[in-house]
């Protein structure tokens, strides 16, 4: 088993499937012979050609239509948007032609695309280059929203979303690209819609996603260690499809939920989620259910700022710790 | 109030009343029997949630009615229409208000071995994944309400709290909030003892819910010293009381000749630099036969199965005041040396209460040693959430029968496996015994 | 070579001498396709005036040539890009009438049985990729479509349709930087029909011709052509997409033709001046091919008996239309994710 950076995860994925499907073809700034702005498609031009490896101009609307029609016509294109930020110049393509060209033309036309994204924050970019986006995305009926936390889910994960017959937007964490995980040899290929249980517990579920992912288990482990309070933390990787029974059956067993999100508090995924639960679940539930998110800021670039606005280990510790409190 | 056929399960549509403990016009105190119920899956004994007088039953024993049709009516003590035989209020009459909407129903009585206490956790309301989920909606909205959230005199309950009451019999009237604001939390339901009834009468003044007036009650004229309980003695209680009652537990035993197993410590001892121990080779055994067998390397996760890529192995260590289990993460792939090294640096910073929480959390399976006590077999408590523990004995020369039909002394071990039935099956811990035998009788297997 | 047109060909004229080479054949092809699309165009607002067409409806009466002339220089095979007012561009690459009606009414029988509606007609297997509603969003798809057929060494053209209005959009911008950069088979017609949609396209652009003044800054031919001669229209786009086969690349094709009805049902077209509609309908793209076909020795009991087979055709998929079941209400939940159905979640 080798030891990969989040960032070789993703060209790992993404050649693993090149290598399978000669249909798989990927374009985006600067990611064929830069090998990206985040280094996560180094190798990629040079084992597979300008052909299938394009560097396109900087027109996130021509590389979401250009990925749209390649799919709606045979292809199986990947297409990165360099930072997730920018899924707002293209915003069409996410919100009116993806998701619905399969719906409005009654079946006709299928959508095997995917579209990569640096998400999120923590590298003191500012307001415009480290939103978390899962929402602005997983609001549209015919697109799946997933998003990994570990390296050897990127490959697995990603591997599973350029099979999919659907548009996913793939939202990477860019302040994970330079985190490490084992990744076993051979071909690897996930499921979507599943999440995982990486710490179980009996007292208070915390769900989280990307890079709050580590921080909750960090959080888990404190509030095990000095309150004696044992949460279970599900990495709910993907939004769309969502394994609500994982998360409900989590609920059933600790009556009390936690979500951490790294996106402004206004309708951030885990409203969704808790939603569900408070309907579903409503009579498991020993507690209010509780939201820990990024203050409802656009998000400041100086490290001082950011560390405050981002959910941090100690945040979480004392919300969960609080709440848990008589 | 009416008396509802209760909903025993997701799929379960009705049941059959096949005992009626009282006659219309008996008095009936809450938590008092009322009725038995079959179906299809089960069979239990019906409460009745509120104090007063049977005044109608509408479904006769035999009968089979449809789940939350009306099977009987109780006139409650303290209506304007009570009955006119007094009811003996033995307890404070329950609100109407709270319950009034409640069908009652508590899961069946304990006994059977794995069977969960009706304090544990009980089994969610919504999660039926039978259940279609209306597009309209997009949702599998629970189809059946558990009363109010806020009682006559004020105090408030969540919502679990008001199904484990409804679903166990207990009088959330008479519960003590102990959550914010005063708020009935779950866990003041899974502490309250339901009211009267047969659980009355099986339960011991000292059962694990009884308080400290009613333990020291017992020991009035025996001197005794009161010792406090620490957050690490606290834990282990409340870990172990959990591990034993959720997790169905069953146990395998066997006796390991370690004759070859002591003659290679020795070698490995005598010309290596580091030490090795039995204890050390055991758990690398272990480790080995975990991966041999993965399909025991597992955790329950609730609604499925972790099965973990190593053998991670925790190793029970008595320390001042309690125990902890370090783990010895990768036991599998680390050689016996560096694993007898890094062992004995858990065991002296778990001595010294340094271990970090991320050395003792996790893993698949634990190893608890007692043989130093000359203990010759026994039983341990799963450490949840792993499947699996090894207890080991002490080993002890005892004659066994050669191939030949001769006697001959050979150093033998005794050896239980505790496992998570949840999680791991007779067979797979067979499996996983036997491979463990195979490793320990076969020891230079365990140094590849 | 159509791309060495010069401006001054855009001065429209229908009484064009007769110096090409279409066979007579292909040109009642055409004739066929502009009654067809007129006479249907036309029961459409018929439809719409007696209630059983709801919604919107952006009609080409008036900007047939277009979509005749395009489609029929046409291979099978190539893919049509439309828009919000792709009915006409739908039935000239041979969808039936009876399926575009019944998506305009609702009806069962519908090209996408009501999913889609007006402004989405599609149909995979007559090479109609869509008709996309967001201004210009279908460019880049059209690029997408075709860098896949120069991937695959496949020799179809995409062909993307669009008004005058789509020339200030972004995506305009994009796709043609795109298509000649990586020198896609697309071939980008601009129907330039004065107004974008109730404002006049000369408002709101420095120059004269909104799609082929832009061409130059893409390394492109400035290409505007009558777009009511059916004739220049498949003359010319025979000849752009034969380049684009020929790996030669993109070209930006800018149609100068006019819409007799309003931006869409909703308009009744009071913005234009007096007297512009009459001096447009004094070319009507169909009148003018009748005259020049006649020029050419077709009798007019001819194009009448093609007229009165095409409305033969018309009137029997509008009693289809009328008598088929409304869209059954079983697929509001099918086909949102590629499993068919709609779920989301366990």
């Amino acid at each position: 088993m080798a030891e990969l950076t989040y960032r070789e995860a993703v060209a790992r994925g993404i050649a693993q499937e090149m290598a399978r499907d000669e249909n798989v073809v990927f374009l985006g700034e600067d990611v064929a012979k830069a090998g990206g702005v985040f280094k996560a498609t180094v190798g990629l031009l040079e084992q597979f050609g300008p052909k299938r490896v394009l560097d396109t101009p900087i027109s996130e609307q021509a590389i979401l239509g250009a990925a749209m029609g390649a799919a709606m016509t045979g292809l199986r294109p990947i297409a990165e948007i360099m930072f997730a930020d920018f899924i707002a110049v293209c915003y069409d393509y996410i919100a009116n032609e993806f998701p619905k060209t399969r719906y409005m033309t009654n079946g006709q036309i299928t959508m095997p695309l995917v579209v990569r994204c640096g998400n999120g924050g923590g590298a003191r970019f500012g307001a415009q280059h480290s939103q978390s986006v899962e929402n602005w995305c997983m609001q549209f009926p015919g697109l799946k929203v997933v998003a990994p936390s570990s390296p050897v889910d990127v490959v697995g994960l990603l591997a599973a979303a350029v099979r999919d017959p659907n548009p996913v937007v793939f939202l990477e964490h860019k302040s994970l690209y330079a985190t490490k995980g084992e990744v076993p040899e051979g071909e690897i290929v996930d499921q979507l819609g599943i999440a995982k249980i990486l710490r179980p517990g009996r007292d208070a579920t915390i769900l989280a996603l990307g890079m709050m992912v580590s921080r909750a288990l960090q959080a888990a482990q404190t509030l095990q260690s000095e309150h004696g309070i044992d949460c279970e933390v599900i990495d709910v990787r993907s939004l769309v499809p969502l394994d609500t029974q994982c998360i409900l059956g989590s609920v059933a067993r600790t009556g009390r939920v936690f979500t951490v999100e790294e996106n402004p508090r206004q309708l951030g995924w885990g409203a969704e989620l808790v939603s569900i639960i408070a309907d579903e679940s409503f009579y498991d539930l020993d507690g209010p259910l509780v939201r820990i998110t990024t203050p409802n800021i656009p998000l400041p670039a100086a490290d001082a700022l950011e560390d405050l606005a981002i959910p941090s280990v100690s945040r979480i510790v004392d919300t969960i710790r609080r709440a848990l409190s008589a | 109030m009416n008396v509802l056929m209760p909903q025993l399960g997701e799929t379960v549509a009705e049941g059959t009343i096949t005992k009626w403990y009282k006659a219309v016009g008996d008095s009936v105190a809450a938590g008092e029997l009322l009725f038995d119920i079959e179906t299809d899956k089960t069979a239990m004994e019906v409460p009745s949630m509120a104090a007063g007088v049977l005044r109608e039953i509408r479904a006769q024993s035999g009968q089979t009615v449809a789940v939350g049709a009306v099977v009987a009516v109780l006139a409650q003590s303290g209506a304007a229409s009570a009955a006119e035989t007094a009811p003996r209020a033995p307890e404070k009459t329950p609100a109407p208000a709270a319950t009034a909407e409640v069908s009652p129903a508590r899961p069946p009585p304990t006994g059977t071995a794995g069977q969960q206490s009706p304090s544990a956790a009980s089994p969610p309301v919504s999660p039926g994944t039978g259940r279609a989920i209306d597009p309209y909606h997009g949702l599998r909205t629970p189809e059946k309400n558990f009363g109010k959230a806020m009682l006559p005199n004020g105090a408030r309950i969540t919502p679990l709290a008001r199904r484990l009451a409804a679903q166990t019999g207990i009088d959330l009237a008479t519960l003590h909030g102990s959550g914010p604001r005063g708020r009935i939390v779950a866990a003041d339901v899974r502490q309250a003892r339901p009211a009267g009834g047969a659980v009355n009468a099986s339960a011991p003044l000292a059962s694990p819910e009884a308080s400290f007036d009613q333990i020291k009650s017992l020991y009035t004229g025996t001197p005794y010293r009161e010792l406090p309980v620490d957050g690490l003695r606290k834990t282990i209680a409340r870990r172990l009381s959990e591990a034993k009652q959720q997790i169905p537990h069953f146990y395998l035993s066997s006796d390991l000749d370690v004759e070859a197993l002591l003659r290679l410590r020795k070698e490995i001892n005598e010309t290596g630099a580091n030490r090795v121990s039995v204890n050390d080779m055991l758990v690398k055994a272990y480790a080995l036969a975990l991966r041999e067998v993965p399909e025991a390397n597992v955790v329950w996760a609730g609604d499925r199965l972790l099965q973990l890529a190593h053998a991670d192995i925790g190793v029970a260590v008595a320390i001042p005041g309690g125990l902890i289990t370090p783990i010895v993460r990768q036991a599998d792939t680390q050689s016996l040396s560096n694993l007898a090294s890094e062992l004995a640096g858990l065991i002296a910073r778990a001595r010294e209460r340094k271990l970090q929480p991320s050395e003792y959390t996790g893993g698949s399976a634990s190893v608890s040693n007692l043989g130093m006590y000359g203990v010759r077999s026994f039983q341990a408590i799963v450490n949840p959430p792993q499947a699996t523990i090894l207890a080991v004995g002490a080993a002890e020369r005892r004659p066994v029968e050669a191939p030949d039909g001769t006697l001959r002394a050979t150093t033998m071990l005794s050896v239980s496996l505790s496992v998570d039935h949840r999680a791991v099956d007779g067979a797979t811990a067979g499996k996983l015994l036997a491979a463990l035998r195979t490793l320990v009788e076969h020891p230079l297997r365990i140094l590849l | 070579m159509a791309n060495k047109l010069a401006p001054h060909s855009a001065t429209p004229s229908p009484n064009r001498s007769e110096a090409t080479l279409i066979p007579l054949t292909k040109r009642l092809e055409m004739y066929r396709l502009l009654s067809l699309t007129r006479q249907a165009e036309q029961r459409a607002f018929d439809l719409f005036l007696q209630n059983q067409i709801k919604g919107t409806s952006h009609l080409s009466l008036g900007q047939e040539a277009v979509a005749a002339g395009a489609a029929a220089a046409m291979q099978p095979g190539d893919l049509s890009f439309c828009t919000y007012r792709g009915h006409a561009h739908t039935l000239a690459r041979g969808v039936p009438v009876e399926k575009v009606l019944g998506e305009l009414m609702g009806r069962d029988n519908g090209l996408m049985r009501g999913k889609g509606g007006s402004m989405h007609l599609t149909s995979v297997e007559h090479g109609v990729m869509g008709s996309y509603a967001i201004i210009g969003a279908h460019l880049p798809i059209a690029c997408g479509a075709a860098w896949r057929a120069q991937y695959k060494g496949h020799k179809d053209v995409s062909v993307c349709f669009f008004g005058d209005g789509t020339t200030n959009i972004g995506a305009f911008h994009e796709a043609l930087n795109f298509a000649a950069c990586m020198k896609l088979p697309v071939v980008f017609v601009c129907e330039n029909n004065l107004y974008m949609e109730y404002t006049p396209i000369a408002d709101v652009i420095p120059v004269q011709y909104p799609a082929a003044d832009r061409a130059a800054a893409y390394g492109l031919d400035r290409i505007v052509i009558d777009g009511n001669d059916v004739d220049v229209v498949y003359e010319t786009l025979s000849q752009a997409y034969a380049k684009a086969r020929a790996g030669h690349g993109p070209s930006l094709v800018e149609c100068l033709t006019y819409r007799y009805s309003g931006h869409s049902r909703a308009d009744p077209a009071k913005y234009r001046p007096a007297g512009e509609l009459e001096k447009w309908k004094e070319r009507d793209p169909v009148k003018a091919y009748r005259k020049r076909l006649g020029a050419l020795g077709v009798a007019d009991a001819k194009l009448d008996a093609i007229d009165a087979e095409i409305l033969k055709i018309i009137d029997e998929a509008t009693q289809a239309c009328q008598a088929a079941p409304p869209t059954s209400t079983d697929i509001l939940f099918t086909d949102v994710y590629a499993d068919g159905g709609c779920a989301w979640r366990n």
